[in-house]
């Protein structure tokens, strides 16, 4: 079930530099998509291969690129969202880090599919020592004629900029890094216009995901139909899944979608199980905004099906009994965790990285971090549980962009999976003071 | 216009600064802001005072507000001094999952202060902060721009005491 795309030479010394990479075969799927293939050609395969966003929405990355408008005489720009901020989330980190020419080697193959010239990777700034790893690897592209001025000799230009962020978790979102990459505070925009129609400086633009780049090495390599064949149902190709907590063995693995999450969870080939012999209580898959699940429900659907590591079947049942494979942030917590608390340090996030824009979220999220403070500290009724659900309820689907429904989703599901735990913590705290880390609140700063 | 600072950045500082403008289409410098402000954060004692803020707005001819509304927006921008070595800890869910709080109470006794707050020789300043994409190597901190992961309590014990001994600066880009 292993099969490796992107990470196939993670592990080779030196694949960092261009020398290593070329001698690895890096660049020959970029030489032919340029000297081969045309840009219409080339969206067909992405097309085919059924690709998804890799960076938590999952939308069908074809089907967002054939979106782009072109208008005579106007740049296009492609940006690649190396935001990474999803709490749970450090793949996109391990494979700039590892692989860096991967990316670039994608991005050139990207920028020609759309007809961009300029294009840029927004990283989030606390990754500082990655930006310059990307630095390097791009002066090296540069050198060796594979960017800049007719790259390959075959008329195409293409120059990349790195620009760095400087911790704010909204511009992960599109239009927030994109006003950000314009030198703004980070506040999403009112879509529509989309990206695709007014982007950076008001021109068509596509944002992408850093593996969702990178993955366009291996389709064009294989062919759409063939990477199409790869994975599960219409969750197509493998993903990168950063995994974290309670694990023996946390890091980042790449997977062929559909693995069943058992197997993700206990092989040894991946997590190796849980840490110390215990039980596991609790997962979130897929990045600090989806919702959490109770062991029965990640490793089976409620419909006894196996859990699979796909779009499709992490969602199966909605948000009832289900949950979304999102950035593949994948945070396993043991038996002794107090769910109340891992969704006070999730509230705690929301509430600091709102941007203030729209109301339900800038006031919600702060209450929502206070009523749990108030849970955790002792001082909660059951009437604050009541309150927590009205509250998340008030934000979702009522902000300009996601973030709402990013702190509204862990709470709705915690409360929805855990309420005896929440209803403990109220009405007989004392009885659950042996939970690991009960009690023990830091000073929100 | 930005009344004229008394500071000003080295002079193959404000080249570099030229040469990041050059990164965007013409008349689009204003999205040199962010990279300018890490500069100038980094050039003069890892803060951004007003009049830092209102050397950037000159030498990026853009108007001072235009700087201080970004600056105050993003979490990396210390708008008041920092020690000479700013310790930054992970605390959020995975962070917090393997540790973290024993990491941020250790620090709180070793260094004597709250999290917030500077040692009084101004040698480290203590954060506790959000998610920095280190789940995996969790419990971490970031001291400037550098990253320690996997940490446990002897580690942080001689990183700090390191730290001290060479007095160290942080690095923040």
């Amino acid at each position: 079930m292993s099969r490796k795309l992107l990470l196939k030479n993670d592990h080779v010394p030196g694949i960092a530099t261009l020398k290593t990479y070329k001698e690895n075969g890096g660049y020959t799927t970029m030489e032919k998509a340029l000297k081969t293939m045309s840009p219409d050609a080339l969206l067909e395969e992405v097309k085919t291969s059924g690709l998804r966003g890799r960076g938590g929405a999952g939308f069908p990355t074809g089907m967002k690129w054939s979106f782009l408008a072109k208008p005579e005489g106007v740049p296009r720009y492609l940006v690649v969202n190396a935001d990474e901020s999803e709490p749970g989330t450090f793949k996109d980190r391990y494979l700039m880090e590892r692989i860096p020419h991967l990316l670039i080697e994608g991005m050139v193959i990207s920028s020609f599919t759309l007809g961009a010239n300029s294009a840029y990777i927004y990283i989030r700034g606390e990754y500082f020592y990655v930006s310059r790893i990307l630095e390097q690897a791009i002066d090296e592209a540069y050198a060796a004629g594979l960017l800049g001025k007719n790259i390959l000799g075959t008329g195409y230009d293409l120059d990349i900029y790195v620009q760095v962020g400087a911790g704010a978790y909204i511009c992960g979102e599109e239009t927030a890094l994109l006003e950000s990459l314009e030198g703004k505070r980070g506040n999403p925009r009112i879509k529509p216009p989309f990206p695709a129609i007014a982007g950076l400086y008001g021109c068509p633009t596509v944002v992408n995901n850093v593996e969702t780049i990178a993955a366009l090495v291996p389709i064009i390599e294989l062919g759409g139909a063939e990477y199409a064949k790869i994975g599960i149902g219409r969750s197509t190709g493998t993903k990168l899944i950063s995994a974290s907590g309670h694990i023996n063995k946390p890091g980042v693995y790449e997977i062929e979608l559909g693995l069943p999450v058992e197997e993700f969870i206990y092989s040894e080939e991946y997590c190796g199980g849980i840490k110390g012999g215990r039980k596991m209580k609790a997962v979130v898959a897929g990045g600090s905004s989806v919702p959490i699940l109770p062991t029965e429900l990640i490793l089976k659907t409620a419909a006894g099906e196996p859990r699979l590591m796909s779009y499709e079947s992490l969602g199966e049942g909605g948000f009832v009994s289900g949950t979304m494979l999102g950035s593949g942030g994948f945070i396993v917590m043991d038996e002794d965790t107090s769910i109340v608390k891992n969704l006070y340090t999730f509230s705690r996030f929301y509430h600091h990285e709102s941007c203030g824009q729209c109301s339900p979220c800038r006031e919600g999220t702060g209450w929502m971090e206070k009523i749990l403070h108030k849970i955790l500290e002792g001082k909660g009724t059951l009437k604050d549980i009541d309150l927590l659900w009205d509250i998340q309820s008030k934000i979702e689907g009522k902000t300009i962009c996601p973030l709402g429904e990013a702190a509204a989703w862990p709470v709705a599901a915690a409360i929805r999976h855990f309420r005896p735990e929440f209803e403990a913590y109220v009405t007989n705290p004392e009885s659950i003071k042996d939970v690991k880390h009960y009690y023990r609140l830091n000073p929100t700063v | 216009m930005a009344q004229t600072t008394d500071i000003s950045f080295k002079p193959e500082t404000f080249e570099l600064i030229q040469k990041i403008t050059k990164r965007y289409p013409e008349g689009k410098h204003k999205s040199a802001l962010i990279p300018v402000l890490h500069i100038a954060q980094a050039e003069f004692g890892g803060w951004l005072s007003p009049q830092t803020m209102d050397l950037v707005a000159e030498v990026l001819r853009l108007k001072p507000i235009e700087v201080y509304e970004v600056a105050s927006f993003y979490s990396m921008f210390n708008l008041q001094p920092v020690g000479k070595c700013l310790i930054e800890v992970c605390r959020t869910s995975s962070c917090w999952l393997c540790g973290a709080e024993d990491i941020i109470d250790h620090l709180e006794h070793k260094l004597n202060i709250k999290v917030g707050e500077t040692t009084s020789d101004g040698m480290f300043t203590l954060k506790a902060v959000e998610c920095l994409g280190s789940c995996g190597t969790a419990p971490m901190m970031q001291v400037g721009a550098d990253y320690h992961e996997n940490l446990s309590i002897e580690k942080v014990d001689n990183l700090v005491d390191g730290f001290k001994q060479e007095n160290k600066q942080s690095r923040y880009c």
